[in-house]
């Protein structure tokens, strides 16, 4: 073993220095510029942060790959969902009349909408594929409410930094952050293929956030909550899918 | 005495980090695959379409029919975290690889077969050394031969490039940004089966390495790769390519 030189230890105190100050700066910065995922659970968080981080750059302008219409799925597959409690029962009987949505949180003016108030707002369609974690995937036709109209409407306020949707079933929802909850094709859907969104499919109301993978899509919404932080909600990690070792980020 | 060591320090350091890499992304990869053994072509697929084909192993989500009577655990939150992590360490490890390789002259040296090697005729000649099993002329020890080197451009240049591409093609956003990335390939589930394959092709690629450097001298072999120290032909009397 060679004995370190005086000058080594130097160079190596310089870069070690150099390279850790580096790190909390480049940390510093993205924490900044909404690079950091609302959580960062472990070992395995930081390449899902370092995920995060790369394709929020990489993605700040982009647009899910849309298809024809003769590339619609003839036969797209509805995962299964939980058997629907009997209040959404009810709710499917009269065709979903009293279904709500409540925009709450940081918002001008928190309020109820229903399906057809929804449906007054300018809509929007388009035809992206759904692809799950697992592997497979359909394409579909898709037509809903931009997520960003109801946030205009409601007037979400400046401080806003995610956007929290809630199922029916009060353990399903999940959270993005302003970049997809503003996105143009981000949809709040009730259509689907030209018919209303089937209920397999979450119908009445269904988040296709078509940049991320399938389970950020909650069905059944009638719940959205536009916050600074997803910390009180639930676990903290900005949606239960951590709890089960998920990221909370799927765009990959 | 023979001058330098017969891996390069950065060469050994990367090789053994892309070790563990690999094997984080092969038993993720196939946990992320039992939640769905079916494969398709084109850009959609699911269980009410019919697969390109399906691997006959049971499944960790009761929606795909296997013809097995249980379903295994779901390993996939922590194995997709831990594939695309293990993926970052080893792009950005063949990053450092890669550019080291270009600016050293590691690839034009050691990697590349030399000109006067480039030919059938000589490719048969090492291969039907191969086959002889016959004793090496002792330079072994210190250069790959012009089967080595294709063989491991293959894995650099190719394997590696393709399983990155057709891996980084499964990304909804990297999709987005890049749509060329995934529509090139044919589409979303044409890239998932591309990926498997290429997938395989680093399994048998892997299997044939430890192979031989089991059969040429395992201990001298991996010292070279730790250690860097080469073996002298002396030193490994018997060897055999």
């Amino acid at each position: 073993m060679k004995p370190i030189s005086r000058r080594r230890l130097i160079t190596a105190g310089v870069a070690a220095t150099a390279g850790v100050a580096g790190l909390a700066v480049a940390a510093r910065m993205a924490g900044r510029n909404g690079l950091v995922p609302p959580a960062c659970r472990g070992t395995l968080g930081v390449g899902d942060s370092l995920t995060y981080a790369a394709q929020r750059v990489l993605t700040a302008h982009s647009l899910a790959r849309e298809f024809s219409r003769d590339m619609i799925s003839k036969a797209p597959f509805a995962n299964e969902i939980a058997p629907p409690n009997d209040a959404f029962k009810k709710q499917q009987a009269s065709g979903f009349v009293d279904w709500r949505l409540s925009v709450e949180g940081l918002v001008a003016h928190p309020g109820l909408y229903s399906i057809s108030e929804l449906k007054g707002l300018p809509a929007k369609s388009h035809i992206t594929e759904i692809a799950c974690e697992e592997g497979w995937s359909y394409i579909a036709e898709w037509i809903g409410t931009p997520l960003y109209e109801v946030l205009n409407a409601a007037g979400a306020l400046p401080q806003a930094r995610y956007v929290a949707y809630f199922s029916s079933d009060k353990d399903w929802w999940d959270s993005i952050d302003m970049a997809d909850a503003m996105h143009p094709q981000t949809l709040l859907a009730w259509g689907m293929n030209d018919g209303d969104l089937p209920v397999p499919f979450g119908g009445p109301l269904r988040m296709r956030v078509p940049r991320q993978l399938g389970y950020k899509n909650v069905k059944f919404i009638n719940r959205i909550l536009v916050t600074d932080s997803v910390k009180r909600l639930g676990s903290g990690a900005g949606s239960p899918e951590p709890d089960f070792g998920y990221s909370w980020y799927a765009g990959i | 005495m023979l001058a330098g060591p017969r891996h390069a320090a950065l060469v050994r350091a990367t090789h053994w980090i892309t070790v563990v890499c690999f094997f984080a992304l092969l038993i993720t990869g196939g946990e992320i695959v039992i939640s769905h053994p079916r494969f398709y072509w084109g850009e959609t697929g699911n269980v009410n379409t019919t697969p390109l084909f399906a691997l006959h192993i049971p499944s960790s989500r009761d929606t795909v029919p296997t013809g097995f009577g249980y379903v295994m655990p779901d390993q996939n939150g922590w194995s997709r975290s831990l594939h695309f992590e293990a993926a970052w360490v080893a792009v950005l490890t063949g990053l450092v690889y890669g550019l080291w390789g270009l600016a050293s002259g590691h690839f034009k040296k050691e990697i590349v077969p030399a000109t006067a090697d480039r030919s059938w005729r000589a490719l048969g000649a090492v291969i039907a050394r191969y086959l002889r099993r016959a004793p090496t002329d002792g330079g072994e020890a210190r250069r790959y031969n012009a089967v080595q080197k294709i063989a491991y451009m293959a894995v650099i240049f190719i394997l590696f490039p393709l399983v990155i591409w057709t891996g980084l093609a499964l990304s909804p956003a990297f999709d987005s940004a890049v749509p060329i990335a995934v529509n090139a390939l044919g589409g979303r589930q044409s890239a998932r089966t591309l990926h498997f394959f290429v997938s395989g092709a680093l399994v048998i690629f892997l299997v044939a390495h430890v192979l031989m450097v089991a059969l040429s001298g395992f201990r001298v072999r991996m010292g070279a790769m730790i250690t860097g120290r080469a073996a002298t032909p002396a030193a490994m009397p018997e060897e055999r390519i």
